[in-house]
């Protein structure tokens, strides 16, 4: 069991130093940084809501997480969840009851998803120009779906998921923690999460080898329209209306993002969803610790894109080379020193 | 004919079919004031999606180009703004920034060995953010000497227009062309796009290549920038979101293969006509709502993604049989 927990701590040791790292520099600048309190029976404070703002960037990459580790990428994301979203707020307004509503918005990112899978496992598509169709197209879907108005809702089922809480957090927080929880133990408790990275290294070997390569596909990429669905929902009941313009626009990048920063490789293979929220949470911290440092929002894009850089730098092959060179010869000095001695 | 001249055949005919389609319900699309203005209006698009050919062309992506057209629209409004220096001196600045810009990232992409995805999204929040670092408003440019570029067209026959922008369009299409088919850089770019490593084996400098590829990338799209400030007159940070997936959608219409090697600079311009010409039925129209041009567009790149499947699909299996 240690040993399991030790491999763990090990994957995840770079992401959790460089979110150390992050939060530490904010909270110099922002002193009560990591205060929490509870009011009306819900903890507040900058790490809350951290992991509150985080989210649809959270619930997207463990979607991203297992389509990229099948050496795909999903870019339609942002427009499914404004597609979902567009699809929850007017269902729910045209006088649907809650579950069937979330039933509804669920089965279209579900549908969406399959529709991804069905251009890259059926029509053998590149995953980046498959995904890219409904990318262009959904968010024409989703104001087709408003008729280009913003929809706004009062549902209070419906606004709960989105700032309700529920034992003294956030219910977004809760929704993607057990979600993601839930993948996690699905992909490594079964013989998935293997399979899946089989198809990434090498998908006609997995194929010859019996994985049933068409449905996995499939189905990942289905998982990403659900996780999208879910974020969709939540962005939508955040607001208290769909906004099919401007929903989930451009978190498929920071998604993916995400994933690169959990250190899941863009071409496939090794995969791992912790890393990947993670990796989420960084993000969501380097926007929150920007805007409560109080530099001015202006720098916000360089000052993320250079920590990106960074981060993506010391990941990159040559620089692991170096590492690896460097610890190399740490360990074969090693014994000379004792000869010497 | 050729399996490579088909998706570029296929792309001519329907453009010129669903042309016809739109003359046969509206005869003034035909006049020469709409193709004037289908050139005006696609000028900054096009001229960035000549860079985003050479770049799928050679397998790569470049998420950087709507970015870049922001920065170099603001950077030209606040130079203008504050400082007494003639625009042409400006617009040379610009254009060096641009295609440093992409150089470096052509480098990092290369000597790194990290996807041209993500570094292009880093490229894209950089220059973005740098364009709100200069100004987060909507700046305009005043300065008489943009009068007179805008003045500048020549008149065809029936009233219609060729601005200065959009005849800058048809000359940097004719010059990528020339490049793309007549030099040894030209070669070089299909030669990558049809594999690293063979290109590498054929003596192909891999390493130059790439960072020539982004910086044309960067130079281009920074054209882009300063015809985008012609047209609006304006710098703003926010301007041009999204340009890139346009570029890119243009391009894979037009019949070049994303997977890089195959493709022609002629069809990117046949793609931003489809593109232009949908935009301006649906504004004859005036009943339908802008949301179908997303719609349409994403339409039309899902048939032209199956054609090319189609195509590669039959030319194989001919190749097998003869």
């Amino acid at each position: 069991m240690t040993a399991i927990l030790r491999s763990y701590a090990l994957r995840l040791l770079p992401q959790l130093i460089a979110l150390a790292a992050i939060l530490l520099m904010v909270s110099f600048v922002f002193p009560g940084f990591f205060r929490l309190e509870i009011q009306n029976g819900r903890l507040y404070g900058s790490l809350i809501d951290i992991f509150n703002r985080g989210a649809p960037v959270v619930l997207l990459a463990i979607g991203m997480t297992v389509v990229i580790a099948t050496k795909g990428i999903d870019l339609s994301v942002g427009a499914v969840m404004a597609i979902c979203g567009a699809v929850a707020a007017s269902s729910i307004t045209s006088g649907h009851s809650l579950a069937m509503t979330l039933l509804i918005t669920l089965g279209t990112g579900i549908l969406c998803g399959l529709w991804n899978g069905f251009l890259v496992a059926v029509l053998d598509i590149q995953p980046i120009i498959a995904t890219l169709v409904l990318m262009v197209a959904g968010r024409g879907i989703a104001q087709l779906v408003t008729e280009g108005a913003i929809l706004t809702f009062n549902d209070p089922g419906l606004i709960f998921l989105g700032s309700g809480s529920f034992a003294w957090l956030p219910l977004p927080v809760l929704i993607w923690l057990a979600f993601g929880i839930l993948v996690a133990l699905i992909v490594r408790k079964t013989a998935l999460g293997m399979l899946i990275e089989a198809i990434g290294v090498n998908r006609q070997a997995s194929t010859l080898s019996g994985v049933l390569t068409p449905v996995l596909l499939i189905a990942a990429y289905m998982l990403s329209g659900l996780c999208a669905a879910i974020a969709g929902i939540i962005a939508a009941a955040d607001i208290k209306g769909a906004d099919a313009n401007n929903a989930g626009l451009w978190l498929e990048l920071d998604a993916i993002l995400a994933v690169v920063i959990g250190g899941t490789s863009l071409l496939g293979g090794r995969f791992s969803i912790a890393a990947s929220v993670l990796g989420a949470i960084i993000i969501q911290s380097i926007n929150t610790g920007i805007l409560l440092s109080g530099f001015p929002p202006e720098f916000n894009l360089i000052i993320k894109a250079a920590i990106i850089v960074f981060i993506l730098v010391l990941q990159s092959p040559p620089a692991r080379n170096a590492l690896t060179f460097v610890a190399l010869l740490r360990a074969s000095r090693k014994p000379t020193e004792r000869q010497a001695r | 004919m050729k399996p490579k001249y088909l998706p570029l055949t296929a792309t001519i005919v329907i453009f010129v079919l669903s042309y016809a389609l739109c003359v046969a319900q509206y005869p003034n699309i035909l006049s020469t004031r709409v193709i004037g203005n289908l050139l005006t209006d696609n000028a900054f698009l096009g001229i960035a999606a000549v860079g985003m050919t050479f770049v799928i062309l050679s397998g790569g992506i470049d998420l950087s180009i709507g970015s870049v057209i922001a920065f170099t629209g603001v950077f030209l409004a606040v130079v203008l703004e504050n400082a007494a220096i003639h625009p042409l001196v400006a617009f040379a600045v610009a254009l060096l920034i641009a295609t440093l810009f992409g150089a470096v990232m052509g480098a990092i992409i290369h000597y790194l060995e990290m996807p041209a995805f993500i570094v292009t999204l880093a490229g894209m929040f950089l220059a973005r953010g740098m364009a709100f670092v200069l100004s987060i408003d909507s700046i305009a440019i005043k300065h008489p000497f943009y009068g007179t570029l805008k003045g500048l067209y020549y008149k065809l026959p029936g009233g219609g227009r060729i601005t200065l922008i959009g005849g800058l369009m048809l000359l940097v299409f004719g010059i990528g062309i020339l490049i793309a088919h007549r030099t040894r850089f030209g070669t070089d770019v299909y030669a990558l796009g049809g594999g690293t490593a063979t290109a590498k084996l054929m003596g192909v400098p891999v390493g130059r290549t790439t960072i020539m590829i982004y910086a044309l990338s960067g130079l281009l799209a920074g054209l882009s920038g300063i015809v985008f400030s012609l047209y609006t007159s304006a710098g703003y940070s926010l301007a041009a979101v999204g340009v890139e997936l346009d570029a890119i959608t243009a391009v894979v219409i037009g019949g070049t293969l994303l997977t890089g090697g195959s493709g022609f600079v002629a069809g990117t311009f046949i793609g931003i006509l489809i593109q232009g010409l949908i935009q301006t039925y649906i504004t004859f129209d005036g009943s339908l709502s802008s949301w179908w041009t997303k719609i349409l567009i994403g339409l039309l790149l899902f048939a032209f993604i199956l054609m090319q499947k189609g195509i590669v699909y039959v030319s194989r299996s001919e190749r097998r049989h003869a």
